[in-house]
Order: structure tokens, then sequence, then C-alpha cells
């Protein structure tokens, strides 16, 4: 099981399940919804924070909270049709 | 909508981040006014505006992403709409238009309670940049509300959105998950009741029911957007990748955070001095003024000595707040001020503290009263608490003149030992304890403190944005006025019980005392015996007055530290402003106004104890009252605008008694030691 806080910069991944239910409340009015593709933006120079690009937009979030994200990792060659929408 | 009704409310609701605020300016402009709601320390932001012979009366609510409120802002937004006693007649929904997905959850939510809307979709010039296309017609058809495309930056669409405020109306479209509701909350028979349930008790099936509807709702977005919605394959975001790659990089993304911070330093310490000296001045005119136009007597004391006076210290803080909310403004509107708490959360969040906490923190080095009030960026509850509790532990710039009276005595003949400067060392040393205990205090607190808001940093970055000139300047002048008025009027009180302290007595003999000096004064031969009978004079009054009571019965609470009645009356004081504590020392030892303090040094340094006939200012007794200083809550501004931002006086009770149970024990501690 991959969480989204093992993704390195500029991975995209889709999210597939939450693991902390108040905080899975929170990500879907956020818009990050099971099935949503994702990238890893940016990475906070200490580490943590990260940003992730999700519909559209740039959502910054722990790790802590990242770790509550199952993701499943869209491999690299198959990035070219993938749109964040 | 058409409505007899010579008062139409219309709420704005909206995401954060939507551009509700700058739409709200373009309606009413100047029109506005700030409150409060009722119970929390959410801004209320209201105001009006003239439409074809019709008046409406419009509110900001806050920024919120769903019914389903997750924070006291939200919680608030989501009342209002509801409320029963205030009736919204029209909702206007604002919609970032190239954020559309997200945006609609709010707005199916919105028009499920079956209110009146309008829908808006604001900042269209940035969609328009991006290449996306909305199809107005057919969203209007599919949300069945009217549907206004807006550019509130440059007021494109602001008449065409009165327009569809008059033809507002509500839709029949239903985007809920009715079938789930029927399922987990059978006895809420409409979304309205649903919603309201949230806030009567907790109720089970909830949370299972947010989550189905809010992921029902986005497979009915996702239809509209395909139906409504043309967009390039990849939406350019080459800018905004540059900028954060520049304002979030490991070095320069922290050198231009600390470039900011001291910009601000600089001009919230140095260029606000010179307005602040104007408005002493100025201030110092009119008291003459008045003092000279009206006949002497109490009248007269109390509207120039009381009254005046505390106005004057109440103006004084306007340019420090003006300034520092000037760029605080520009940090928000530009989207800056997400990513300093991006690059900064790791390190604060360790403390109990915010990445948004470091601007007031850093503030404070100037006054806490315009950083105390900036926190209002910090949008987590408890972060917020915990930064306004530590800020005034930071050493403040009216704790300098007492600083350096105080580390002038102790260092005074001694020679500097090559490049090191021991007073520019021991100065330097109580700013950094100043420090070390906001953020030692702010970690105690982060444990301490019990919130039933969750803590979490999920939050969104905006992309960058010229900043605007009504925006900023709005909410400077917002923050100017919400001070004059809020926390000025308790200011405004202290300082005339103050002045009645200091300037009263309850002894009656102290009328001869006064006529005696005064026959003593018209009779002395030259000027200077005359100052010195009239500085000496200032010095009985303050001793005999209420202050000079108080201070003398404080002295066995306060000896232990040192001090003696003297230090008492100064002490107290001191709560109209810690610099103030050079000035009374100033009167007790009548040296004059305390604007020279080298006489004042001297008379100090010559002063002996009057129990122990030792030096009565000896390195005990200084680092001690230094210590104190550092530590006190001695500032009655700082504790009036705690309660103005928490709406409750448990807080600045809390800093009040802490701050000085602290300053207590250190400098029993050290002085305890070193004598």
């Amino acid at each position: 099981m991959r969480t989204l806080d093992t993704l390195i910069q500029g991975q995209m991944a889709t999210i597939i399940d939450f693991t902390d239910d108040f905080l899975s409340l929170k990500f879907i009015e956020m818009g990050c919804l099971p099935g949503e593709k994702i990238r890893l933006a940016n990475i906070a120079p200490l580490g943590d924070p990260i940003a992730i690009e999700v519909s559209g937009y740039l959502l910054s979030l722990r790790k802590q909270e990242a770790a509550t994200i199952v993701v499943k990792l869209i491999p690299e060659n198959t990035i070219e049709s993938c749109v964040i929408s | 909508m058409s409505s007899p009704n010579p008062h139409i409310t219309v709420a704005l609701i909206g995401n954060p981040n939507s551009g509700k605020s700058t739409l709200f300016n373009s309606l009413t402009g100047l029109n506005q006014k700030t409150g409060n709601y009722a119970g929390v320390t959410v801004d209320k932001h209201y105001g009006s505006f003239k439409f074809k012979g019709i008046d409406y009366k419009i509110t900001d609510l806050p920024g919120t992403y769903s019914l389903y409120p997750k924070s006291i802002d939200e919680q608030v937004a989501c009342k209002a709409i509801l409320s029963e006693k205030n009736p919204v007649d029209v909702v206007v929904i604002v919609a970032d238009s190239s954020n559309l997905k997200r945006h609609l959850l709010l707005a199916t939510q919105v028009i499920d309670l079956k209110k009146a809307c309008v829908l808006v979709l604001n900042m269209i010039d940035e969609a328009d940049k991006n290449n996306i296309t909305i199809y107005q017609n057919e969203l209007e058809k599919l949300m069945d509300v009217p549907v206004v495309a807006v550019d509130s930056r440059n007021k494109r669409g602001i008449t065409e959105l009165k327009e569809a405020i008059i033809k507002a109306k509500v839709s029949d479209s239903i985007f809920y998950d009715f079938e789930k509701q029927a399922q987990l909350l059978p006895e809420s028979n409409s979304y309205k009741k649903v919603i309201e349930s949230q806030f009567h008790e907790n109720k089970s099936g909830l949370k299972e029911f947010e989550l189905a509807d809010n992921i029902h709702r986005f497979s009915k977005i996702n239809y509209i957007i395909a139906k409504c919605l043309k967009q390039p394959v990849q939406i350019d975001k080459s800018v905004t990748q540059k900028l954060d790659a520049f304002f979030t990089h490991k070095i320069f993304g922290f050198a231009f955070f600390f470039l900011i911070l001291f910009i601000i330093f600089q001009f919230i310490f140095f260029v606000a001095e010179w307005p602040m000296t104007l408005i002493e001045e100025g201030f110092a005119q009119l008291m003459n003024f008045t003092s000279n136009l009206l006949p002497k007597g109490q009248l007269n004391d109390l509207i120039v000595n009381g009254i005046l006076a505390g106005l004057s210290g109440i103006v004084i803080f306007v340019p420090q707040i003006a300034l520092l909310f000037l760029f605080i403004a520009i940090l928000e509107d530009t989207g800056y001020m997400a990513r300093a708490s991006f690059i900064l959360d790791k390190i604060m969040r360790r403390f109990g503290l915010n990445g948004k906490s470091v601007i007031p923190m850093v503030s404070s080095v100037a006054c806490a009263v315009p950083s105390i009030m900036s926190t209002r960026t910090i949008t987590n509850w408890k972060d917020r608490i915990i930064t306004i509790l530590v800020t005034p532990l930071i050493s403040c710039s009216a704790r300098l003149p007492v600083y350096t009276l105080l580390i002038s005595i102790m260092f005074s003949g001694k020679q500097s030992m090559g490049f090191f400067n021991y007073q520019g060392m021991v100065l330097m040393s109580m700013y950094l304890l100043g420090f070390a205990a906001a953020l030692l205090a702010a970690f105690v607190l982060k444990h301490l403190l019990k919130t039933n808001e969750k803590s979490y940093f999920i939050m969104e970055l905006p992309v960058y944005r010229k900043p605007q000139l009504q925006t900023v300047s709005i909410l400077v002048l917002s923050k100017v006025k919400v001070f004059l008025f809020d926390a000025g009027k308790i200011i405004l009180a202290i300082s005339i019980v103050l002045w009645f302290l200091t300037s009263h007595t309850p002894s009656y003999n102290f009328e001869n005392v006064e006529k005696g000096y005064q026959i003593a004064i018209a009779s002395a031969p030259n000027d200077s015996l005359k100052q010195n009978l009239e500085a000496q004079l200032q010095s009985e009054k303050l001793e005999a007055s209420y202050a000079g009571i108080l201070g003398k019965k404080m002295e066995p609470v306060i000896h232990p530290l040192g001090f003696d009645w003297k230090i008492g009356i100064a002490l107290i004081t001191s709560f109209a402003a810690r610099e103030v504590f050079v000035g009374t020392m100033a009167t007790i030892y009548s040296s004059g106004d305390g604007e020279n303090t080298e006489t004042l040094r001297e008379k100090l340094m010559a002063e002996k104890n009057y129990k122990t006939r030792e030096p009565a200012y000896s390195n005990a007794v200084c680092w001690s009252l230094l210590i104190f200083y550092v530590f006190a809550m001695q500032c009655m501004s700082t504790l009036a605008t705690t309660y103005r931002e928490t709406k409750h006086w448990k807080w600045p009770a809390i800093q009040l008694v802490f701050m000085t149970g602290l300053a207590y024990l250190s400098s029993l501690i050290i002085y305890q030691v070193l004598s």
C-alpha cells in the first residue's frame, strides 16, 4: 500500500482511498476524491509540508496528513496521456 | 426577485481565495463596516449599495469550503446563511472561474438550501488568460440560477451582477443525495434540515452522509463541467511554478522571507517614528492650548492630562498598525503569505505555532498591539491564541528606554572590553531572552490548551496575483478603525483611571503643602530655583497620590525583588506604556521631565536605600528590574487589544497573570542570587 507522502517530486498518482475519517472529509471537499489524479508539485525546503496539484490547483498539506491518503503510482511512461483537471 | 421590501439583504458566500472580498469591495466601495459575530472572534464585514432605487444590505461571509463546517469561520458562514433571526433574501455564490470544479461543491450545497441564489463566475479574466471557456447559458440551465461572469479586480460585470441579484431565484435543480439522506437521516427531510441538524447535537450518520453526499455531488459536478467547460489539455502553470521554485527554495526562499521581515521591521520601527513624533507633538500642543484655554482646576486637569493624554496614547499606535497591515495585506493579496507559511511550518509547528505566526512575532519587536491584531491571518484557532498569548513576551520598543537607563546605570564607568561592548551585549541578550521565553511559553501552551477544532495544515496555495490598491487600502483602514474604536475605548478608560491615581490624593492637608510650594515658587529669585521647586512639588504630589500610596503598600510584595516603593509607583504608571517608567522615575527624583536621562541616571546612582544605606540601584536591583521588564505584562493597550481580538476577558487575564508571575519569579531568583 503506497501513501501520498512517499511520492517524490514530479511523480503522479491516482487517489485510491483514505485511512483517516476526519481528514477524508476535509480532503474530499478540497477536491481530492478517489480516482482523482494528482501530482507532487513541491516539497518545502525542510522536507515537510508538501504541495500537490489536484483538480487544477495547488494544495499544501503536512506529510503526516499525506500519509492518510492511499495512492497508486502512475508509471512515468504513461504520464504523457494524463491530464489533471 | 421583485420585492416591495425597501431593504434587500444579500450575503456573499464562497471559498477562501474566491476573490469574494474584492467583489465585496467593488460592490460597496467605502460603504462598509467591520463588526463582530456574537460570541466568536470572527470579523463581520457588512455594507450597502443602492441600485435602481432599492437599498441592498450586503454581508461578506467568512470563506468556507462547504456547508459542513470544519472551523469556527466556516461555522459562522454556515449559520449566517441559515439564520432565521436575520434572514438572507439573496445569496450570491462566488466561485473562482479557473477553479470551477472545486468551487461548484459549495455552490450546489447552497442551491440545495432552496434560497434565492445568483452564481458569480469570479476572476473571469484569469480563466480567459488560461483559455478556459465557460458556456454560461448551459451552466445557467443546469444550475437553474442566474449566472454572471465578473472580473471584480477590474470592476467588469458588477452592474450585471446587480441586475442578476434582482432576478435571483430559487433553483429547481437538486444536487444532494436524497436516497442516502432517507436512509441515514430519515427525520431530516430536506437538505436544509440536514445542515441545520449539525448544530444541534452530535447526530449519528452525519459523517457518513457528508462523505456520501459530497462524492455524489462531485459526480454531478463532473457532468456539469463536461457540459459547460472547455479547457486546454494542460493549463500553463509555468509562472506559478517558476515563482514557487524561487519563493520555496532552500536558500532564496528563506533569504527572501528574511528580507521581507527586515523591510517590515525597518518600517514599523524607524519609518513609523516620524508620524509618531508628529502625533505626539501635535497632542502636546493641543494639550497645552486646551490647558490655557480652560479655567484652571479639576476639569481642566481631567480633560488635558486624563482624556487628551489618553487619546494621544491611542492615536500614537496608528502609524505602526497602518504600516504593518499595509505589508500584510500585500503579502496576502499576492499569494505570498501562503508560501511563507509553507516554508516555515515545520519549524513553527514544534512550538505549537503556525508558519503565519512569524510575522506577528517579529513585528512585536516594534509593538505587540499591531502584532496581535495581525494574527487574524492565522485560521487555526489554537495556533492563533498561542501566538496572541506569547507575542507580548518579545521585547517591544517601549521597553528600550527602560533597558537603556538600567544598563547605563549598571555599566557606567566600566570600560568596554576590546571589541565587545558590555552594554550592547546585555541589551541584545534581553531581546534574545524575550524571544526564547515566547517560544518556550508557546511550547508549554501547546500541551496545555485544549481545543475542539482539529488541527491540520490542509491549505490552498493560491495563484500569484498583483496586489490591489483598493483591497489593501480598505484592509488598512478597517484595521485602524477597529483599533481606534474597539481597543481605544478600553485604553481611554484605563488612562483616566491612571490619571486619577497619579493626580489625586486622599490626604486633605496636601492642599496646604501645594500652596506653600506655590508661594515659594512665586517668590523664587531665579528661574533655576523655580524649576527645582516645581520639580520637588511634582515629586511630593506623586508620593502623596493614590499611586504613591499604592506603591508604598506594594513594597512588602516587591521588596524580595529588591524594589522600593518608588519603583512600585513606576511599575503602576508603566501600565500606560512601559517607557513611562523613565518619566515617572524622573518625577519622583525631581530631575525634570525625563527628557534628559543623564541627570536621572546620576540621581539614581547616588540614591541610597533608606533602610540599609547601601546604593539603592545596585547591580542586583538593576538586573532584577531589567528581567522584570522583559517578562511582565505591564501594557494596558496590549491587554485591550488581546480582549478585542479574542472577545473574552479570560485571555488578557491569563496573559497578565502568567507573564507577571513569570516576571516576579525570575526577578526574585535573580535578586536573591545576586544580592
